[in-house]
């Protein structure tokens, strides 16, 4: 399963890549931890907000506009993908398969020219 | 032991109890973020099966989009970010039969096929092939154009009926608060 | 995988996470000389020759710098937003290919980490979509009204040019057949071989969602200081509000570089081929081209209001990603 594959190969540099990365990034936090000073009060912890007091909850209910788009999102998201494959096996297409992939590109177009005269695209 | 199986283990544990946090966390947040976690574990176990392409989408779908959706999902939801409601309610049973069920008809099916017992055999082909080869096969008359051109007419009808059961709330949510 | 192997790639590993950082705390420089520049100012002069020490002065200060954590945050999230936030930006270089492969002391070195994953350019796209969770868990775990606000705009300004981006992507894959970096560069050699002849509405959409990822201004909304105080990381302070800029900047500059990489030739040049040390010297005057173009920007334009922000991701960038892909699929056909 691991083996010879120079597919673990290729991947392995993220298994090394990662743990840097999150070294390089609590580094400084941990030095800023014990170097800085800390002198709490109860002002300083308090919530910013511009010098006001705080009013209400913090998780008002948001617009469902942003939910709609990340719906919009996951949708185009999912097609583009598929983009992908085909784009890398591009030069080995026939006509016919080419053109299925513009078909595929066209129903994506129609979906969103639906979305946009539907509005839901408008930021009210 | 070899190291493949060590990581694959370790990957599963977290995978697995990210997993139970999911449905175990009280705050719908942390829950949605311990999902992540356990989406991300299964994009680490397509590296290890040799599906690359799989892993990358799996992260660029599932994590990228999906899990952004339900974090959406979550802050539109009134009150329901502080809350804490209990866990379980009075059919936690017949959820935990049906879990167990599922389990047991899983593991049923996986020790009648031969080849999921055994090791996961090398992959004949080059991995640059294989992706050409998804590509050629997704838009092949023998291969799977149908379920592709398929797929996109359902992602359209997906997004239209999302927008038709979304469209409404819009109108309720203007009276509430404006973010 | 051998020894040797292991050893070059945690070299490397340190070399690029290194020059990220240092790559941040002078682009920062870089970025203040620039603008005041263009703003008839001198800008930082004063520690050091031509303020050469300014970052440093800056790091030192930061790290000395008392660090709030507000009494209704969620203090986990809190203090690990900031690193989930700067992990993806110094990962995700990793298969960007930095130079030919060369010999270094008897050995077949090949510069950049992975720059032959066969799914490069899903790769990135996969490590920018992570990349959303580190702002939106700053915003949410803040407890602060302006940072949810400003994590949840610059979530959905971020997915929304996400898509063009992606689609960017399509036209150097379909010219080059690949999603190997490594192979889209190598198509490139030549001046004229560069795909910006080729795509130039792809390098325009690419470096335009680029910096809308980035959060940069003209897109820099979910910042906002005048109206958001700063947004997601408006509770950040000390180190790890230095943390969440280093972000920012190392995105700038992986995106310049992702785009130098795709459109611009990535490391060739001319005597690339004789003078294999050449390459990441061209790859970097690219990017640092590309890095002036942003900040340059930043200096002349005003920020998007946010509808008009999320129009033109929708509605112009994304139809015009569409209209690209299937352009250039035509010209390939008809061309190649």
């Amino acid at each position: 399963m691991f083996g010879e594959a120079h597919m673990h190969d290729q991947w392995i540099f993220v298994a090394f890549f990662l743990p840097i990365g999150f070294i390089a990034a609590a580094v400084p936090i941990i030095a800023a931890r014990i170097l800085g000073p800390r002198k709490p009060n109860p002002v300083k912890l308090s919530t910013y907000e511009c010098g006001v007091e705080t009013v209400g909850d913090t998780w008002v209910q948001f617009k469902v506009q942003y939910y709609v788009f990340a719906l919009i999102f996951v949708i185009f998201d999912v097609e583009a993908v598929f983009l992908f494959p085909w784009a890398v096996a591009y030069n080995q297409l026939q006509l016919y398969m080419v053109l299925e992939g513009v078909l595929f590109i066209l129903i994506l177009a129609a979906g969103l020219f639906y979305v946009w005269r539907k509005g839901a695209l408008e930021w009210s | 032991m070899t190291i493949a199986q060590i990581i694959f283990i370790a990957i599963s544990a977290i995978t697995v109890i990210a997993s139970i946090l999911v449905v175990a966390s009280r705050n719908l947040v942390h829950a949605a973020l311990w999902l992540v976690l356990s989406l991300a574990g299964v994009a680490v176990l397509f590296v290890l099966l040799q599906a690359s392409f799989l892993a990358v989408v799996q992260v660029v779908i599932y994590i990228g989009a999906i899990a952004i959706l339900i974090i959406f999902a979550v802050m539109l939801t009134r009150r329901v970010m502080r809350e804490t409601k209990p866990q379980v309610n009075r059919y936690w049973w017949i959820g935990a039969l049906a879990a167990l069920l599922l389990f047991v008809t899983l593991v049923v099916i996986l020790n009648q096929v031969p080849s999921a017992a055994s090791s996961v055999s090398e992959l004949p082909l080059p991995e640059e092939d294989l992706l050409s080869m998804l590509g050629t096969a997704l838009v092949d008359v023998d291969g799977f154009v149908l379920p592709f051109e398929v797929a996109s007419v359902l992602l359209l009808a997906a997004l239209i009926g999302s927008l038709v059961i979304a469209r409404p709330i819009k109108l309720d949510a203007e009276e509430g608060d404006e973010a | 995988m051998d020894i040797p192997h292991l050893v070059e790639w945690t070299i490397e590993s340190i070399v690029i996470v290194v020059g990220l950082i240092a790559g941040f705390a002078y682009l920062t420089l870089f970025e203040r000389k620039i603008l005041a520049r263009i703003q008839v100012r001198i800008g930082p002069n004063r520690a050091g020759p031509w303020g050469l020490l300014q970052p440093v002065a800056d790091g030192i200060k930061l790290i000395f710098k008392e660090e709030l954590i507000p009494n209704r945050a969620d203090k986990l999230l809190f203090v690990l937003a900031p690193v989930i936030t700067v992990v993806p930006a110094l990962i995700v270089l990793a298969v960007v290919p930095l130079g030919p492969d060369m010999m270094i002391f008897g050995h077949n070195v090949t510069l950049g980490i992975a720059g032959d994953v066969n799914v490069g350019v899903l790769y990135i796209m996969a490590v920018s979509s992570i990349a959303v969770y580190g702002i939106a868990i700053a915003g949410w775990s803040s407890s602060n009204k302006y940072a949810l606000m400003g994590g949840l705009r610059a979530t959905a300004q971020m997915i929304s040019y996400e898509l063009a981006l992606g689609l960017a992507f399509v036209g150097p894959i379909l010219l080059a057949n690949s999603m190997n970096l490594m192979d889209i560069v190598n198509a490139q050699r030549g001046l004229l071989g560069w795909y910006i002849w080729l795509q130039p509405l792809g390098f325009i959409i690419f470096l335009l969602a680029g910096i809308a990822e980035v959060n940069r201004d003209p897109f820099d909304m979910p910042e906002a200081e005048q109206e958001l105080t700063a947004g997601y990381h408006a509770e950040y302070s000390g180190m790890k509000f230095a943390l969440m800029f280093m972000a920012e900047y190392d995105k700038m500059i992986a995106v310049s570089m992702i785009a130098a990489t795709l459109f611009l030739g990535g490391f060739w040049g001319p005597f690339v081929e004789q003078i294999p040390l050449l390459g990441p010297v061209y790859l970097l005057i690219k990017t640092i081209f590309l890095l002036f173009v942003m900040i340059w920007m930043r200096a002349t334009l005003v920020r998007f209001r946010y509808d008009r922000l999320m129009a033109f991701g929708w509605k112009v960038l994304l139809p015009l990603a569409l209209v690209n892909v299937v352009v250039t699929a035509v010209i390939v056909l008809v061309g190649g």
